[in-house]
């Protein structure tokens, strides 16, 4: 049997010092990097460009091709940002890449800045993961005292200086021109494009902002040769990703895989669907992108198929839910997630995402009507492709793919006035405590 | 609360060092936040002030970037902000009743302090360990595959001053304020210790393991081949160091 799942950036998550520096050494690290100083800069974005990898972060534009737009001889500065703000709901890739494989990411960072010509780099991690971010500062401390960072790195000329700069909290920073706003002291808003960051980034100088993943990722196609990493995958989506299983599985969890693995696959691996239960509807790459369904289960998982199939590969973040799941819930939640978290920048995003949870919620309590289904997908046109950025887009998808694929779970909680689902099935411990009244709680 | 003469004496050195990362002053502020949320256990109108001064802006400019984001808090918070994620997934799998329960246990709701001042309970939005849900975080640290009745103790627990560790994360759980002041770039000396990686972290490679299942081509000091054999047999550096065969 061919391999299903290949580890390459998890091959070592199980060692416990395994985000020590002498841990990265011993399992051949910082191996790539003079190799890459021995070379022109732009032979080195060529390398990547011919390796085929497209961003992890979940637009997929080819990292090589980003770097190569950097114009050289501006005599400006260039700043590299690595986008470490993971938020969308079902990415969790890197967050655990940060905690125990962090030396990668600094290592695809000096080749990174090496080859769009930066002295100065940022890791913009979000707030929320404490550890991670201690373990970032330790790997950069650990690379500035090996002489990796810093001045005249291994003798080559090449200086780099990174700093760790940890969010606060906001989902849409994650977006490349909020993080920049937000990198420079700014609330954090996106920015009309163009101009692209390449062009007019930080400080309005070439910057490139790359995904944890895909940066670390750099070293080992450096050190293994393009043709290795663009062997895997499809032609068009080269090379492996973490895809990341979570919900009503056997075994949630990171699987590293070549890109065009199906989910029928991750899930033969790993246990399947939890006992029971059957697939209802599932995201190929976070709450931002169309559900699918178990009729999608053979969908290759590369950027075209989930594309022709009418989603998006996303952040590969499989968030997996059985058949005692409400997808009217769902959807209500992620989009008072999708409200919670917009800028406020765009009136489309701002004002449609906080009409769509009135409507969703009337919807989810049994007091909509039918009507209200067109007016959601009036009010997605309205929203979709009319804001700055993909927030307001990400926003209309669970709705609109949630009314393609279940608009009769939708009626039938008109029917019964009431959702017809028992929302302690669907808890991963069974039933719920006494005098939780319902599942809906929060107070928003 | 009034930032005293001797905790400005003690941050204005601090924040000199922060500003000094940065290209232009500016990028300074959100660390700079963190900074005195670290030192007042929230970002009070001094606080505001103290960074306006830092870097030479207006308090307004400076209250429009607090409120943009939700880690700033401007109101006192207790030793210990304990988070459930009720988004989407982790509220069906179990989020929305451990957050009911903890409510009605603790006698407060969302975004509100226990009369002790020792828990602030908020509902979050996404942690970034879907694989792990329900999760829940303290002073941002991860407690992973929460139930009702592990929260109740976890609460319980931290109210009483028991000694509390993350399931995935630092040895020891360091306070609201602590916390924080590795936020604003000054890590504490946990970083060695505690988690690598839980038990879904490494579930897809215990799984190639089991298989047997490599890369095309290994990386080096794998046990098998380093990059010099990798895939289409170009020539490559040796194998480094003395590689690691125990983990094959």
């Amino acid at each position: 049997m061919t391999s299903v799942l290949d580890p390459v950036l998890t091959a070592r998550w199980d060692e416990p010092d395994s985000f020590l520096l002498g841990a990265y050494l011993r399992s051949g690290g910082y191996q790539a990097l003079p190799k890459a100083l021995a070379m022109h800069p732009d032979d080195v974005i060529g390398i990547m460009k011919a390796s085929g990898l497209r961003g992890r972060g979940g637009a997929g534009f080819p990292t090589g091709v980003k770097w190569g737009f950097i114009p050289q001889g501006d005599r400006k500065p260039h700043y590299l940002v690595v986008n470490a703000d993971e938020s969308e709901p079902g990415a969790c890739k890197d967050t655990p890449l940060g905690l125990a494989n962090p030396q990668a990411l600094i290592e695809g960072m000096v080749i990174a800045a090496y080859a769009i010509r930066a002295r100065q780099a940022f890791i913009y991690v979000r707030g929320e993961v404490l550890h991670v971010i201690r373990r970032l500062h330790l790997a950069v401390k650990q690379a500035y005292g090996a002489g990796y960072l810093g001045s005249n790195i291994l003798g080559s000329g090449f200086s780099l200086d990174i700093v760790v700069h940890s969010g606060a909290g906001a989902y849409i920073c994650g977006e490349e021109t909020a993080m920049l706003d937000s990198l420079e002291g700014f609330r954090g808003q996106p920015r009309l494009k163009p101009p692209f960051p390449a062009i007019a980034g930080l400080y309005a100088c070439p910057t490139v902002v790359n995904n944890v993943e895909s940066i670390a990722s750099v070293p080992y196609i450096l050190a293994n040769g393009a043709d290795w990493f663009a062997g895997m995958g499809t032609a068009k989506s080269a090379g492996l990703g973490i895809f990341s299983l979570s919900g009503h599985v056997t075994t949630p969890g990171q699987y590293e895989a070549p890109l065009g693995t199906t989910l029928r696959e991750l899930l033969e691996l790993s246990g399947g669907i939890r006992a029971g239960h059957a697939l209802k509807f599932w995201t190929p790459g976070g709450s931002s992108t169309p559900l699918f369904t178990a009729e999608h289960l053979d969908v290759p998982l590369d950027y075209e198929s989930v594309a022709a199939a009418g989603s998006m590969l996303g952040t590969r973040s499989l968030q997996i839910f059985d058949d005692t799941t409400c997808v009217v819930r769902v959807v209500l939640r992620w989009t008072e997630f999708y409200q919670h978290e917009s800028c406020g920048k765009c009136t489309p995003c701002r004002e449609g995402t906080y009409w769509m949870v009135q409507v969703l919620d009337q919807l989810e309590r049994g007091e909509g009507s039918e009507a209200d289904l067109e007016k959601l997908l009036d009010i997605c046109d309205n929203i979709v492709g009319r804001a700055f950025c993909a927030l307001g887009d990400a926003a209309g998808m669970p709705v609109i793919s949630s009314i393609r694929h279940f608009r009769d779970e939708y009626i039938e909680h008109q029917k019964r006035g009431g959702c017809p689902f028992d929302p302690a099935a669907s808890t991963l411990f069974g039933e719920l405590p006494q005098a939780s009244p319902s599942a809906r709680e929060p107070a928003r | 609360m009034a930032l005293s003469l001797e905790a400005r004496s003690r941050l204005v050195p601090e924040a000199a060092e922060i500003i000094g990362r940065y290209p232009r002053p500016r990028s300074a502020l959100l660390p700079l936040l963190h900074l005195v949320q670290a030192e007042e256990g929230y970002v009070s109108a001094d606080g505001i002030a103290f960074c306006a001064g830092q870097l030479g802006l207006s308090e307004a400019e400076v209250t429009a970037v607090v409120s943009f984001y939700t880690m700033f808090k401007r109101r006192p918070v207790g030793r210990y902000h304990v988070g459930v994620c009720t988004n989407a997934l982790c509220a069906v799998m179990g989020g929305d009743a451990i957050f009911a329960d903890l409510q009605q246990h603790l006698g407060i709701g969302n975004d509100e302090t226990t009369p002790d001042a020792a828990i602030t309970l908020e509902h979050l939005e996404c942690n970034a360990a879907c694989d792990y849900a329900p999760v829940m975080m303290v002073n941002w640290e991860f407690f992973d595959n929460m139930t009702p009745q592990r929260a109740r103790e976890l609460v319980d627990g931290l109210r009483a001053g028991a000694e509390i560790s993350p399931t995935r994360g630092a040895p020891r759980l360091c306070s609201w304020q602590e916390a924080s002041r590795i936020l604003a770039g000054f890590p504490d000396d946990q970083a060695a210790g505690g988690h690598t990686a839980g038990e879904a972290t490494l579930a897809g490679l215990r799984i190639a393991r089991e298989h047997g299942w490599r890369p095309a081509a290994p990386q080096a000091g794998s046990g098998q081949a380093g990059p010099a054999d990798a895939g289409q047999g170009q020539p490559g550096t040796a194998e480094p160091g003395t590689g690691d065969g125990g983990q094959q």
